[in-house]
């Protein structure tokens, strides 16, 4: 046992991505397993791994973690990434909250039906012009500070550093009404641990293309 | 002002239910304001108090929250609910998380048609013994104690028991197979806070009704065609 963390996922983004960002940006080393075949999620359920029969899994600290919330508040927690205080916490996990609404609309992008997809495009451009890139690029014109909360690098900036590349995926243009997140997307970009983690050869996911969706519907298959 | 933390929401469950839970749980004395028109919608949109122009929306403690599960986070840490370190909090936040996934089947349900409704309900059921409830009578059943976590009472407890109760209301005998769970609903509902929140009078809302789902739809504009899961 290596003692480093040990995700157990598909090998694509998912829902594990926030994960290994999160990790990545504490600058802590973890190994992974990917799923590739129903029979290896029956085996991980049959063996008792997955509290709610669930992936994403991260073994870590002596715990068989589920659940992608619980698992990054652990990290956050342990890697002091969230806030100093309980209202420190509290903005950061309002933050948080908002952008995972937005990354779930980018999650469920790759199954929507073809005929759906044009609709849901529209859908993931207007809900961050309008949602909430507008409130992130307010919170860093208002404090002037380089990161979200408390003045102090967080989990919040991961994870918006994370959403802003994912709808630029989509939306290449889609900072040039937002100034101040262009130039947080520049410093995070800029930090040591994303940086590397921006580098080819890092754990980071490429997005999810139709062998993805494929996979993840051949392992899931009920 | 009067200091009691003040919940926006419609006059009825939804997702301010779990906020209402926990907050009676820990004894705290709450204040609402009901949404029931669009222009109050619109004002408070207008106003600039909904971070992400949606509600659930509590001010507490001189903050304006949004987004359910950080209000949760929020109240459980200030009131001695989740916890006495990291590891406990991450099991509690397991156990939450799951019970969320739970009552998130039940969120939507009477936003269906009524073909949908029987679908879903069947559906609830079936997640609900075999995913869910086997998870938490076995929890129990391992460490023999009464509360889901450490042996103190927790956020992991109050949700339980609301998604007990809330499945319950789906299929009465639904914790037939589930000794533990019997006990442990028992239990948790004679607690003093929560046996005052279950009494008829308190801030616990009812089952949600056609009206409350036409009240939703029209002052949100949304939610007009939700398909079972």
């Amino acid at each position: 046992m290596s003692g480093k963390p040990r995700l157990t996922y598909l090998n694509g983004r998912g829902r594990m991505e926030p994960v290994r960002w999160l990790l990545a940006a504490a600058g802590v080393e973890f190994e992974e397993v990917y799923l590739e075949t129903k029979e290896q999620y029956d085996k991980l359920i049959k063996d008792g791994f997955l509290l709610f029969q669930q992936v994403p899994l991260v073994e870590i600290d002596g715990m068989k973690m589920v659940q992608t919330r619980a698992i990054l508040s652990y990290i956050a927690g342990k890697y002091n990434l969230y806030g100093k205080d309980l209202k420190e916490r509290a903005l950061i996990d309002m933050y948080v909250e908002g952008i995972a609404d937005l990354m779930q609309m980018i999650l469920m992008f790759p199954f929507s039906p073809p005929d759906a997809k044009e609709k849901n495009l529209d859908s993931i451009k207007e809900k961050a012009i309008n949602r909430y890139f507008p409130v992130f690029e307010k919170v860093l014109k208002q404090h002037g500070q380089d990161f979200l909360v408390g003045n102090k690098f967080s989990w919040a900036d991961v994870q918006l550093m994370e959403a802003i590349l994912a709808v630029e995926e989509k939306i290449p243009a889609v900072l040039s009404g937002f100034p101040q997140l262009q130039v947080f997307k520049t410093k995070m970009s800029n930090m040591p641990t994303i940086k590397k983690f921006l580098q080819p050869g890092s754990p980071r996911k490429p997005p999810p293309d139709a062998h993805y969706v494929e996979t993840v519907l051949k392992v899931f298959k009920k | 002002m009067s200091g009691k933390p003040k919940l926006y929401y419609f006059d009825g469950r939804g997702k301010m239910e779990s906020i209402r839970w926990l907050l009676a749980a820990a004894g705290v004395e709450f204040e609402e304001e009901f949404l029931e028109t669009r222009e109050q919608y619109e004002k408070l949109l207008q106003g600039g108090s909904l971070l992400f122009q949606q509600v659930p929306m509590v001010e507490i403690d001189g903050m304006r929250m949004v987004q359910t599960r950080a209000i949760l986070s929020y109240i459980a840490a200030k009131y001695n609910l989740y916890g006495k370190d990291l590891k406990e909090r991450a099991l509690i936040d397991m156990y939450v998380g799951g019970t969320d996934d739970l009552m998130g089947f039940i969120l939507m349900f009477p936003f269906l048609s009524a073909e949908d409704k029987e679908k879903q309900r069947a559906f609830i059921v079936q997640k609900a013994t075999s995913r869910y409830f086997p998870v938490y009578e076995k929890v129990l059943k391992d460490h023999g104690q009464d509360f889901l976590v450490s042996n103190n009472f927790s956020w992991a407890d109050v949700h339980l028991l609301e998604a007990i109760l809330m499945v319950e209301e789906k299929k009465s005998d639904v914790l037939s197979g589930f000794p533990q769970l019997q006990a442990f609903k028992a239990r948790i509902s004679s607690i003093p806070t929560i046996k005052k929140f279950l009494e008829p009078g308190s801030q616990r809302k009812p089952v949600p009704d056609d009206k409350y789902v036409e009240t939703v739809r029209r002052v949100l504009r949304m939610y007009y065609d939700i398909k079972a899961n």
